[in-house]
């Protein structure tokens, strides 16, 4: 005590408490849900700034696992939501997640930026790295967008699975490559048919009669008859053939 | 929990006692410590910033950090935590920061407008009506035109109720120099509802 602590100023000092306010907590802490989808249960986590993990419920033993180590990574605690962020339900069942919100201020612009082409690509295709590469004008930072796809911190919902080697092979993921497979398969990708189309120098597909090239997984391709389908081993030679570029997929690379 | 059953005598730790504690018992601590500070530390980034929306934020930065300490805590760091004093730390330690980068960059916005959106109603008029009463709010503003030193010993002592021993430690110089930072802030704080009223809302924003 010092005899400053009588003076009347300093008692109305003391008296000058405020509350908190009531959604302090949701600055702070962020919530999970458990969704179901219709290849993989998800585990997901957000704050209202949107959704910062997903995590597929079969790679994790129970909620408190996944809660201990989100609280662990993201440096926040977790609590149970009352229901989960509105329309992710309908994004897993449609594979479309371009209308969610996503709080992704941990990672760097690059990433960032990655992680934005990426959930452009609509579900049923599938895109090169170094598509991911071109499309935001990095194209030789092909190894970079592996790495930063392989750090997503929200699989499935940014489809990271529909992101495979510019050789076909369907290559890594961080939850397996059987994962991947399975994520694809259901939104009905034969992988091994694209693989082998490519294997067999099919790295894009024009349409004779429109005169447009596409990424060979391209909804738009895929709807020309056969007899119009016209394989090209690049873009250039797809160009000089009097193509152009499907504005859909916007094929890019070699 | 099981308990364990060893034939060998002697000392034993429980095996919880050794490295961080699980994330259910930090959060058990946390959510405490909240519910404990959070008005107090409130209403000292209130006083300390002056505005609602720059409180907020620096009280769920003051949250976040500490919880983020929390979590490299063991079962000893957490029983002799301090919580008032060592989130008050924090909070003058973040204030402090923040104060920095703004005078770097004087042409920025608040802190609010870097990343997430502001939730709460930034409307002026809500932040007067809060504060009550117009000696308050005069107060208030008052506090906001101290030297930097001085505000932080004086909210610290009155409006987070910490001893001065605490307050030294938490500022980093010896009782004797926050004795007269108090001594010297509460001076200049004109005697409240006194003859010299008359500076109005203006004072509100106070230097920053």
């Amino acid at each position: 005590m010092t005899d400053d602590d009588d003076r009347p100023v300093a008692g109305a000092l003391s008296r000058m408490v405020e509350r908190a306010p009531a959604h302090l907590m949701d600055r702070i802490a962020a919530q999970w849900a458990y969704v179901e989808g219709p290849v993989e249960d998800v585990y997901v986590a957000f704050t209202p700034d949107g959704i910062s993990s997903v995590v597929p419920a079969s790679t994790v033993s129970g909620a408190e696992v996944f809660a201990a180590e989100f609280s662990r990574r993201f440096g926040r605690p977790l609590f149970r939501a009352a229901r989960p962020p509105a329309g992710v339900e309908q994004a897993l069942r449609s594979g479309r997640a371009t209308g969610l919100r996503f709080d992704l201020h941990d990672l760097t612009p690059f990433e960032q930026a990655v992680l934005a082409a990426t959930l452009q690509i609509p579900p049923g295709e599938l895109r090169p790295y170094a598509w991911v590469a071109g499309q935001i004008d990095r194209p030789r930072a092909v190894r970079a967008v592996g790495t930063a796809l392989g750090n997503n911190p929200i699989p499935v919902l940014i489809p990271c699975h529909r992101v495979i080697r510019s050789d076909g092979n369907v290559g890594q993921y961080g939850f397996g490559q059987e994962m991947k497979r399975r994520l694809l398969d259901g939104e009905g990708v034969d992988v091994d048919l694209v693989e082998a189309m490519v294997r067999g120098g099919a790295h894009f597909v024009g349409d004779a009669s429109t005169r447009v090239v596409c990424m060979p997984t391209c909804h738009r391709i895929r709807a020309t008859a056969d007899g119009d389908r016209q394989a090209f081993a690049s873009l250039d030679e797809a160009r000089r053939s009097g193509f152009r570029p499907c504005a859909d997929c916007r094929p890019v690379g070699r | 929990m099981p308990t364990e059953v060893r034939s060998t005598a002697g000392p034993l730790l429980p095996p919880k006692a050794i490295g961080p504690a699980p994330i259910a018992d930090i959060d058990a601590v946390f959510m405490s410590m909240f519910d404990g500070q959070r008005d107090r530390l409130y209403s000292s980034a209130l006083r300390l910033t002056g505005r609602q929306a720059d409180a907020e934020d620096l009280t769920a930065e003051t949250f976040l950090r500490a919880y983020r300490s929390l979590c490299s805590f063991d079962y000893e760091r957490l029983d002799t935590l301090q919580p008032r004093a060592w989130l008050s730390a924090i909070l003058v330690n973040e204030w402090r920061n923040q104060r920095r980068t703004a005078s770097r960059r004087p042409a920025t916005v608040s802190s609010a407008a870097v990343g997430a959106p502001e939730p709460a109603d930034p409307d002026a008029g809500v932040e007067e009506r809060a504060e009550g009463s117009d000696d308050r709010r005069e107060l208030a503003g008052m506090l906001l035109e101290l030297p930097e030193r001085q505000r932080v010993a004086v909210v610290l002592r009155y409006v987070v109720d910490l001893p001065i021993a605490q307050i030294a430690e938490v500022m980093g110089c010896p009782s004797g120099t926050v004795k007269s930072h108090i001594s010297r802030g509460l001076d200049r704080l004109r005697p409240i509802g006194g003859p010299a009223v008359g500076r109005g809302p203006a004072a509100e924003g106070g230097p920053r």
